[in-house]
């Protein structure tokens, strides 16, 4: 399998009055065309993690690595309209909230012939052909009513599908997912889930997928890696969880109430300060 | 707390006190904060221009007595009618009575902070108090409440000034009564926004889960809530309102002479401006200074009490 | 068996939309008792009509024996029944310490001794003497919800309502917040009424629960027959499989 991203020693440093904030130190792993999960609590540095590949941290964000490197780009050196480029065409992000991630005053067939027009040169007609295929694609069921609709008219379930339709129309190789099934209802997340699946298979993506949740990263990605405190403290195949090493894998693991189980207490977390070193 | 002295051993002990992410008592909590939204503050120096010059106001207010070099409203019309700016002993010069416009200056600027303090405290609690009350009760209380509002909105500072003079005779009481009265309603309408934002925030309704009384709610969890963007636009209004005091001085409504009032120099000394400028544009000089201090300081209050929970 | 909450054909309806539809539940007292949805099913809306903070348009909710009237609750229930909320960065005031949040309750009621009622409050719920004098903006999320804890305890009351209590945590903190609160309902012989959506926390945490969709019930059934798989709705099933994990077929 041929490597489409590389990582090498990832640092993302936030200056601030106080002192510098290390959210991601030194982070390193490869991607091919395959589904790595990246799985931390809150703070472990997953979404810096994401966002730097993007490079949508923020401005004042310190963003270095040894290489990051993209289909042979140094996404590093290149320029701001180069990575605008790259943006959407080539790499493309869906995000946690649809609520908060499309834009609340344009209609989504507006927002998603915006995203294909701006990478490529085609007529409206043949835009809005495309962008109705899409919303097809993800299994909305009335594409033209949705093509007319404002996202706050939508359910939150068909507004993270409208944004994978969005993301994913200009046939980008690299789909970023930051927590993209978190705000929805359970039932909700696996059609969005099995959705996401169906489309990286079709077109041969690599899929980065950023989340809280361990058991779900599991099954639905290859490969994953556990994030704490910045660093990445473990990284298996998703099929051999069950033999995590690390004491941080493995009581994360096993905090979660299970269906079925029956531990009063619940095992809790006692966290090493050497997991943050 | 510690007396500060100019070891550096003690001052940045007590900065770590202030700044300890672990208060052992109601007091050192709330300074530390305090000390946090300071430091917010002094990062910006225009804003602390405006204190300075505010401060400066009020020093020379009062010092007045100390300070200035003659009296304010006796003059010497034989030696010292409409002297220019500079001549020995009369720093800016005198107006066409012979006083001299400095300690004129001095003591108007008790008259400008009283009008500024008097429409303060008039206007802001009325304001808050209805803008609350209203955003909080919502249904008939809120739009009878509103309308009352919408009623005092719509008359015009001067106008009611005007017929105030007209019926209260004029004097600078009245011009306070005026400007405060159509003062208060951007601060209902302020404080009620953000009432209605909070209303329904969990945290209120935790309060309400206890039996407290909707008075206990406003005054206790709203308002603390509310006053920052109330007293920044106080702030940023006093401009205005020094503004429209001169105004009505100008047009003889506000203060009388002979009271040294900057705007009521200004209407006297207007028909001198040709040739004697001073006498009407120091005042007015001094008018633009203490708007501009009130305006930085509004600015720099605007960020400081941004209610961003950075820094900390 | 003594029923401390009984809810009979309740109806909420918001703008002529049916938040809850004729809804019948009954809650015994010492026991924990779950209420499962999604979003929409109304079971958040329920607890929060008993808390007296929702339109109550019809049917009667009693507790104890008191038959509460409309949204009206006197200062007695709410030092029987109090409340957790779900979002730990909305249930604190963010310009009151810690300190001030928990003497809140004390002073609405009258209850003297603040200082070492703070003090215990604080030591219950694993929090140090170092966080009463916070802000809650200084605090994480796992800490917020304890003090939220510690308030909803202060006044020593005999049911607590808790709104998906651990829904924003991370999944370490949650397990440490949920045993907090078991340990809390064992020494206190509280009775629960907990809303959640993850069907692993309800059975961790409740006896009998109730399913809700579109503001009706669906099913009822003990913990146990729902970790048996032994449940009749297929809505029920759904949301069983679907807690499972992702399959890939």
């Amino acid at each position: 399998m041929t490597t489409m991203l590389t990582v090498d020693n990832l640092r993302v440093r936030y200056p601030t009055r106080t002192g510098v904030i290390e959210a991601v130190r030194g982070v390193s792993f490869t991607l091919g065309r395959e589904r790595l999960g990246i799985v931390g609590e809150s703070g472990s540095g997953k979404s810096q993690t994401g966002r730097a590949i993007m490079g949508l941290t923020p401005p004042h964000a310190l963003v270095s690595a040894d290489t990051l490197n993209f289909s042979g780009i140094d996404l590093l050196s290149i320029s701001a309209k180069q990575r605008r480029s790259l943006r959407g065409k080539r790499i493309a992000m869906v995000l946690q909230d649809p609520k908060y991630s499309l834009d609340p005053v344009m209609t989504i067939g507006k927002q998603i012939t915006e995203t294909l027009r701006t990478h490529e040169k085609i007529s409206k007609g043949e835009a809005r052909d495309r962008a109705l295929a899409m919303l097809e694609a993800v299994q909305i069921r009335d594409p033209g009513r949705v093509y007319d609709l404002h996202p706050h008219e939508v359910s939150g379930g068909m507004g993270q599908r409208v944004m994978i339709a969005m993301m994913l129309i200009a046939g980008p190789e690299l789909l970023i997912a930051d927590e993209p099934t978190s705000a929805l209802d359970v039932t909700v997340q696996l059609d969005v889930l099995k959705i996401m699946d169906k489309l990286v298979s079709e077109r041969g993506m690599g899929l980065i997928f950023v989340s809280h949740d361990l058991r779900l990263v599991s099954s639905f990605c290859d490969r994953v890696l556990v994030m704490y405190a910045g660093r990445v403290v473990e990284e298996l195949k998703a099929s051999e969880l069950t033999n995590a090493q690390h004491p941080y894998t493995r009581g994360l693991l096993n905090c979660m109430p299970v269906i079925g189980e029956n531990r009063h207490p619940l095992p809790v977390l006692d966290r090493k300060p050497e997991w943050a070193a | 707390m510690t007396a500060e002295t100019t070891q550096p051993g003690s001052r940045a002990s007590l900065r770590d006190w202030l700044l300890s992410d672990r208060p052992q008592s109601r007091r050192q909590a709330r300074l530390g904060r305090a000390y946090v939204t300071w430091r917010q503050f002094s990062a910006n120096r225009l804003a602390v221009l405006g204190l300075l010059i505010i401060i400066a106001l009020v020093l020379v207010a009062a010092l007045a007595d100390v300070i200035a070099p003659h009296s304010p409203v006796i003059g010497d019309l034989t030696n010292a009618y409409l002297k220019p700016p500079g001549t020995p002993g009369y720093l800016l010069g005198t107006d066409d009575l012979g006083r001299d416009i400095l300690s004129r200056l001095i003591y108007g600027s008790r008259w400008t902070l009283y009008i500024v303090i008097l429409v303060a405290i008039i206007s802001a609690p009325i304001g808050l108090i209805v803008g609350m009350v209203s955003g909080y009760l919502g249904g008939w209380t809120d739009t009878i409440l509103m309308r009352i509002t919408d009623i005092f909105l719509a008359f015009p500072k001067l106008v009611l000034a005007l017929a105030f003079a007209g019926a209260l005779g004029a004097g600078i009481e009245n011009a306070v009564i005026a400007i405060a009265i159509t003062s208060w309603p951007p601060y209902a309408r302020l404080a009620r926004a953000e009432t209605m934002t909070v209303r329904h925030s969990d945290y209120i309704s935790a309060v309400q889960l206890m039996g407290a009384s909707s008075l206990r709610i406003i005054f206790r969890h709203v308002m603390p809530l509310c006053i920052s963007s109330v007293i920044v636009r106080v702030t940023l209004d006093m401009a205005g309102v020094i503004l429209t005091a001169a105004g009505l001085g100008f047009l003889g409504l506000g203060a009388q002479p002979p009271l040294p009032e900057w705007g009521v120099m200004i209407a006297s000394g207007f028909k001198y401006y040709l040739d004697q400028w001073w006498v009407a544009a120091m005042p007015g000089i001094a008018i633009l200074i203490v708007s501009l201090g009130f305006n930085l300081l509004g600015d720099g209050l605007r960020d400081a009490l941004d209610p961003k929970e950075s820094g900390q | 068996m003594t029923t401390v909450l009984a809810v009979d054909g309740l109806n909420v309806v918001y703008n002529g939309y049916y938040a809850l539809d004729a809804v019948n539940v009954d809650v015994n007292k010492g026991e924990s008792f779950g209420l499962v949805g999604e979003s929409g099913s109304g079971k958040s809306t329920l607890l929060r009509a008993v808390a007296g903070l929702a339109p109550v348009t019809g049917g009667t909710i009693r507790v104890g024996s008191e038959q509460l009237k409309g949204a009206r609750r006197s200062k007695a229930f709410y030092r029987q029944v109090q409340m957790v909320f779900q979002d730990p960065y909305g249930s604190l005031h963010p310009r009151q310490t810690i300190d001030r949040l928990l003497l809140e309750p004390l002073a609405i009621h009258g209850i003297g001794d603040a200082e070492t009622r703070i003090a215990r409050a604080l030591d219950e719920v694993g929090l140090g003497n170092g966080f009463r004098f916070r802000y809650p903006h200084q605090l994480s999320g796992g800490q917020r919800q304890r003090v939220a804890i510690a308030r909803a305890l202060i006044v020593e009351p005999s049911i607590l309502l808790l709104d998906e209590p651990t829904s924003a945590l991370d999944a370490s903190v949650q397990a440490e917040v949920l045993n907090l609160l078991e340990q809390v309902r064992k020494d206190r012989q509280l009775t629960f009424v907990m809303v959640s959506h993850d069907l692993g926390v309800v059975t961790h945490m409740c006896e009998r629960l109730v399913v809700m969709r579109n503001g009706a019930v669906v099913e009822r059934l003990s913990a146990k027959e729902l970790a048996a798989g032994d449940v009749k709705e297929g809505y029920t099933r759904n949301l069983m499989v679907a807690s499972k994990g992702f399959v890939r077929t």
